[in-house]
């Protein structure tokens, strides 16, 4: 009776020694020990046996299990090193080929300096204050000290609509006014904003200069506002902004708005000030337009210039992209082509 | 503004570098855009950088002054003479030249006095007089004509001052010329270009830049000399002016002279006006310049005899007021203008003279012939000026000025500084005294100005003694008492304002300007904080932009400009769209297609996507950005965001994996996105209906809602409306929502998170076939009444239609997935439950089991 089992056992040991991969291993598996395995099933048979061979019969099928399970996983062992063993040995590819394109999206540059600008001036204190492109003329000139046929007009020469009056904002100092009236509570509190926004002018495209640009215009207006102050922290911005041990430099200039006026240089970062194609061999940057807030521009806010002060200051997004990024033509920012956009 | 330094310094004495100098000006706001050097080398300052200038430096060895003491003639060539040179050698060197104004002393012997010449030596290095396109040489020997040469005697251009080269340079001797003087002690120069903000009309003259260099050096100004030899009789009776409205034209000065000769300014002079951009004509017509750009007093010179025909012989007088509707004058360049009413007008007896401040008449002018003249020097309402070069289309150097302002002081002191210099230059004899007619004096501006004010605004302590002394460096009036300052404006300032505070705030920026801004400590704000006011919206709206990137899509934004004509192309059947709403027009378009704001956002992506078409396979974008909507009885618009989206193309790009091509984006991708969005934001109630929008395809289209709020429509773009923008080959889904109703309704700060799970769930899948017209949401409603509340969740995984699924039908499988956190469910709660769901597909929907 037993010699069944014995020669069983015989024919597993040499299945399992012709096993030669995992697959195989699995095949020999299921064969002798599954469920319906030829092992199992011999065990399984014990119970119809004639009692008196059922114990021995039951107790060599077992040991026959353990002994062929140890064996498989003996087997198995040797089989998986050697598997393992090939893949490392053999299973190369070649790394240099392109890896799987992913469809990425992205934020247009003039919306990553802008959330910069916010980023850092809100750090200062400077909320965002919105204000609308289509203006009134007192709001984007008179209110600002411009008065009809003041030379400053020239300055920006404005797009007119067919409304009298009406154009589309030349920058975004109107939004000055306009805080001051919706926040400033008729003259008698604080004020520190900062109004980013879409500006207008009459101008041809060229690489040089657009029909529309961004420009981020800031504001503080308090009973202790100086000079001292404007220069600090817009010097704090260029650090944050351009590095920190970038170098600024004011000059005299005008703003109807502002007075004192000054423009804010930055030392070139490109060539940390030696010279460059960039910074026109000048060493310099321009970043800002600013000053102190005109008296009359107080008055037009709202509050009494002989007790309040205030600074302001505006400057562009594009033109710090185009620094930062070597960009040469400013039409790339409204032209929307993919090419451009997927750098950013 | 061009400033040469040799100018300058017959003002005021500047001992620093040119470099040093335009840097300082630069900051004090008379911003030096370049420095042109003339002959001398860039110098280097320490801690100034200028952009390397690649100009001719002129050698001090081989470029020298040179003494033309003999001009013979060539023995083999008639269009070439032998200058014999004095340059401080000892011996005369012999020069071939062609130089035409050479030819007329050729053969006369020696020269007394000789003529003054630059002269340049072999081996020196000089621009090529004969090239087209600039290019330098450097002079070697050769024979010209069998005559050996090896220098030359140098026409302005081939040393870099000028595109001349008919004859050569001819000098006038000062009185200090000594031949073999280095040419650069002559004739070197440095011009500063300088770039005047509207506020610095004062300085649109070389005095004007002077006062400032002055003031900025700590230097005394030496201005220029007002003495006349007025040896004729007095001028009164000879002349006489009326104003009609001394607002127009606050004064009028007049200085005659007579028995002067028209002829060529002397060279000096004329050198001066080159080096300021001018081109010398006159000697009467060049001091009117040199005034105009020395002072800053335009000055105008008529012919004394012709006026005096018009009058038959009378004494001229002079009416000054504004134009009348039809009157027109002939300008002395000989354009003929229809005059308008915001023009003034010189007329005398016999009509219209010319245009006050602005140009003068043709009639009237000075010629050759002219041997009396009369100057005038005047002074102009600014903004008359500007609005008749606008409206005249002229731009003149008087113009400018007075457009600017021109204080009136500066009249008297420029017609007789004019009238001087032409007796000088012309000969003659000038009328003793001039007309002078002032009925509008500017008022003079006192500001008091306190020490504590100046530390309000600028945050320095300055010492009442310190402020003071700036300020009188730049000329003001200033008694100081204690920390009181009583500042008075000098005469030449029209910029200083006699209102309390803005005049503290005027005085305040030229301490800081002449102090220097860069000397002003820096601080931070110790200043009350404003409350806090954050804007929402804008927070929302930069959320979308994160997500919408983060969904694959790139941001554009475009231009706000569009056309009705461009708008009109999105509603391809005619009829109501967005072209035929009211639009903010411009007067004055760049474009024509860029004349009107936009009211959609589509027109502009749709063109990007045209031009990306060609280099992109796929597409995915979206802006965020206002349109522009008039409103009846509004003067301003409304600006309401809209946020639109377009995707194209290819699902996937194929690389070299070799994925299987997933097809073209349609309409499910654009609705993922939105999906996706509207849920981010957790918009309720949201439903996507059929939506009707004329720029779409009407089956593959939808509205999108929320609780019965259309936030806007997304879909397929209408065939025609896709072939009108060139986008044919693939569909072009977009969508455009209005970005204020979408945030408003949005609630992601505070919505209640689902708890996790505490039992398994079950799953089971359902597919039903159904009619095609039932939609799909209806299907999903019905399951989901029918499921309640063990019903966690249901996906469509599966739409199908074809073989075994009869015609007109389809079939949709979902995942459904049963669980409730009571208790684990058993398999006969679940069975339940799935076949109360299915009955409720088949008694509501019709729907069959899919076998």
């Amino acid at each position: 009776m037993l010699e069944t089992l014995e020669a069983q056992y015989a024919d597993a040991l040499e299945a399992l020694a012709a096993s030669e991969s995992s697959e195989a291993l699995d095949a020999w598996q299921s064969a002798w020990l599954g469920r319906r395995g030829a092992i199992t099933a011999s065990l399984r048979a014990t119970g119809q046996l004639p009692p008196e061979t059922r114990a021995a019969w039951g107790k060599r099928a077992n040991e026959i299990r353990q002994l062929l399970t140890q064996a498989h996983e003996e087997r198995e062992e040797a089989i998986r090193s050697a598997e393992l063993l090939l893949d490392l040995e053999g299973g190369f590819i070649d790394v240099t080929l392109p890896g799987r394109r992913r469809q990425a999206g992205g934020l247009h540059p003039s919306t990553r300096i802008l959330r910069e600008f916010a980023r850092i001036w809100g750090e200062m204190g400077f909320q965002v204050y919105r204000s609308r492109d289509v203006e009134t003329d007192e709001y984007n000139f008179q209110y600002l000290n411009f008065p009809p046929h003041h030379p400053a007009r020239d300055m920006q020469d404005s797009f007119y609509t067919t409304t009298p009056g009406v154009i589309l904002r030349t920058h975004t100092s109107p939004g000055q006014i306009r805080a001051m009236r919706d926040l400033g509570a008729g003259g008698t509190r604080p004020v520190r904003v900062i109004l980013p926004g879409m500006c207008y002018r009459y101008e041809q495209i060229t690489a040089r200069s657009e029909v529309q640009f961004h420009q981020v215009e800031g504001l503080a207006v308090g009973r202790g506002i100086r000079m001292t102050d404007l220069k600090g922290t817009v010097a704090a911005f260029a650090r944050r902004m351009f590095g920190e041990n970038a170098r600024v430099r004011y000059r005299a200039s005008y703003f109807p708005f502002t007075e004192p006026s000054m423009e804010i240089d930055v030392e070139c970062f490109l060539c940390d000030g030696s010279g460059c194609r960039v910074c026109k061999y000048s060493g310099w940057l321009e970043i800002a337009g600013s000053g102190m807030v005109h008296p009359t521009v107080l008055r037009n806010g709202g509050y009494d210039p002989s007790e309040w002060s205030g600074f302001a200051f505006g400057m562009g997004p594009e033109r710090s992209a185009m620094l930062r990024h070597d960009i040469h033509d400013i039409r790339y920012f409204w032209g929307n082509d993919l090419r451009f956009l997927e750098q950013f | 503004m061009l400033v040469p330094l040799s100018w300058l310094r017959d003002l005021v004495d500047v001992d620093v570098p040119a470099e040093w100098l335009a840097e300082r000006l630069t900051l004090a706001g008379l911003e030096v855009a370049a420095i042109n050097y003339l002959g001398l080398p860039q110098g280097a300052v320490k801690g100034v950088r200028w952009p390397p200038s690649d100009h001719l430096v002129w050698d001090r060895d081989r470029l020298l002054l040179g003494a033309i003491r003999e001009v013979r003639a060539h023995p083999n060539a008639d269009r070439l003479v032998l200058a014999m040179v004095d340059y401080g050698g000892d011996a005369l060197e012999q020069c071939v030249t062609g130089a035409a104004n050479l030819f007329e002393f050729r053969g006369a012997g020696p020269l007394e006095p000789s003529l003054w010449a630059p002269f340049a030596m072999e081996g020196a290095e000089l621009w090529d007089g004969h090239s087209e396109t600039p290019k330098r040489l450097r002079l070697k020997e050769r024979a010209l004509r069998g005559i050996p040469n090896r220098s030359i005697v140098c026409s302005e251009k081939e040393l870099g001052l000028s595109d001349e080269h008919e004859g050569i340079l001819l000098l006038e001797d000062d009185g200090s010329f000594r031949p073999g003087t280095p040419l650069q002690d002559v004739l070197g120069d440095v011009v500063f270009d300088i770039e005047l903000t509207p506020n610095l009309a004062r300085c649109f003259s070389i005095l004007g830049v002077a006062r400032e260099v002055a003031a900025l050096l700590d230097k005394p100004l030496r201005r220029p000399d007002t003495d006349v030899l007025a040896e004729g009789p007095p001028i009164d009776g000879q002349a006489d002016i009326h104003i009609e409205d001394p607002a127009l034209n606050p004064r009028f000065t007049l200085a005659l002279l007579r028995d002067t000769r028209v002829g060529p300014s002397p060279l000096w002079l004329q050198q001066r006006l080159r080096l300021v951009g001018q081109r010398p004509i006159n000697n009467i017509v060049d001091v009117t310049n040199y005034i105009t750009f020395e002072l800053g007093q335009p000055l105008h010179a008529f012919d004394y005899d012709k006026l005096l025909a018009r009058a038959d012989g009378a004494s001229p007088a002079i009416t000054t007021r504004h134009a009348r509707p039809g009157e027109t004058l002939t300008t002395l360049e000989g354009t003929r203008r229809d005059l308008d009413a915001h023009d003034i007008i010189l007329l005398d007896s016999a009509g219209i003279l010319s245009l006050g401040g602005v140009i003068g008449g043709a009639e009237t002018e000075i010629d050759d012939n002219t041997c009396n003249v009369l100057l005038e020097a005047a002074n102009w309402n600014p903004v008359n000026i500007r609005r008749t070069m606008q409206s005249q289309k002229v731009i003149t150097d008087a113009g400018v000025r007075f457009s600017r302002g021109v204080h009136p002081s500066i009249a008297a002191d420029g017609v007789r500084r004019g009238i001087e210099l032409m007796r000088r230059h012309g000969g003659g004899t000038v009328a003793a005294g001039i007309v002078d007619d002032y009925p509008l004096p500017p008022e003079p501006v006192q500001v008091d100005l306190t020490v504590a004010e100046i530390q309000r605004i600028m945050g320095v302590d300055f010492a009442a003694e310190e402020a003071t002394a700036i300020l009188r460096r730049l000329e003001f009036a200033v008694n100081v008492q204690a920390n009181q300052m009583e500042v008075t404006a000098p005469e030449h300032r029209l910029d200083i304002s006699s209102e309390a505070v803005t005049g503290q705030a005027d005085l305040i920026e030229e301490l800081a300007r002449i102090y220097g801004y860069d000397r002003i400590p820096d601080s931070m704000i110790d200043d009350e904080l404003p409350p806090p006011h954050a804007d929402l919206a804008l927070e929302h709206e930069e959320l979308l932009r994160d997500l919408l990137a983060t969904l694959g899509l790139r941001e554009n934004i475009s231009h706000r400009f569009s056309s009705p004509e461009r708008e009109a192309l999105l509603t391809p059947g005619g009829g109501p769209g967005f072209h035929t709403q009211p639009y903010v027009e411009l007067l004055n378009p760049v474009a024509p297609e860029k004349r009107a704001l936009r009211h959609t956002l589509l027109t502009q992506l749709l063109d990007s996507a045209a031009a990306n078409a060609r280099r992109r396979e796929t597409q995915q974008v979206f802006e965020i950005g206002q349109v522009y909507l008039p409103q009846a009885n509004e003067e301003l618009p409304r600006e309401p965001r809209r946020l639109a989206l377009l995707l194209t193309g290819r699902r996937r790009v194929p690389d070299w994996q070799g994925d299987a091509d997933d097809g073209l984006l349609n309409f499910f991708d654009l609705k993922g996105v939105l999906e996706r969005l509207l849920a981010s934001f957790k918009i309720p109630g949201v439903l996507w209906g059929r939506g009707e929008h004329a720029s779409l395809h009407p089956g593959r289209s939808a509205a999108i809602r929320s609780q019965e709020v259309t936030l806007g429509h997304a879909g397929e773009l209408h065939p025609l409306v896709a072939q009108a923008f060139d986008l044919s080959d693939a569909p072009v889904l977009v969508a455009e929502l209005d970005l204020e109703r979408l945030l408003e309704r949005s609630n992601w700060r505070s919505y209640p998170l689902q708890a996790l799970p505490l039992t398994p769930p079950v799953f089971q899948d359902i597919a039903l076939v159904l009619r095609e017209e039932v939609a799909a949401a209806d299907v999903e409603t019905a399951l989901r009444r029918a499921g309640g509340d063990l019903l966690q969740d249901l996906r469509l995984f599966d739409v199908y239609t074809g073989d075994p699924v009869p015609p007109g039908h389809k079939s949709l499988a979902f995942n459904l997935v049963y669980q409730t956190d009571a208790r684990t469910l058993t398999d006969r709660e679940v069975a339940k439950v799935h076949r109360k769901i299915v009955r409720a597909a088949e008694n509501q929907l019709g729907a069959t089991l899919r076998a």
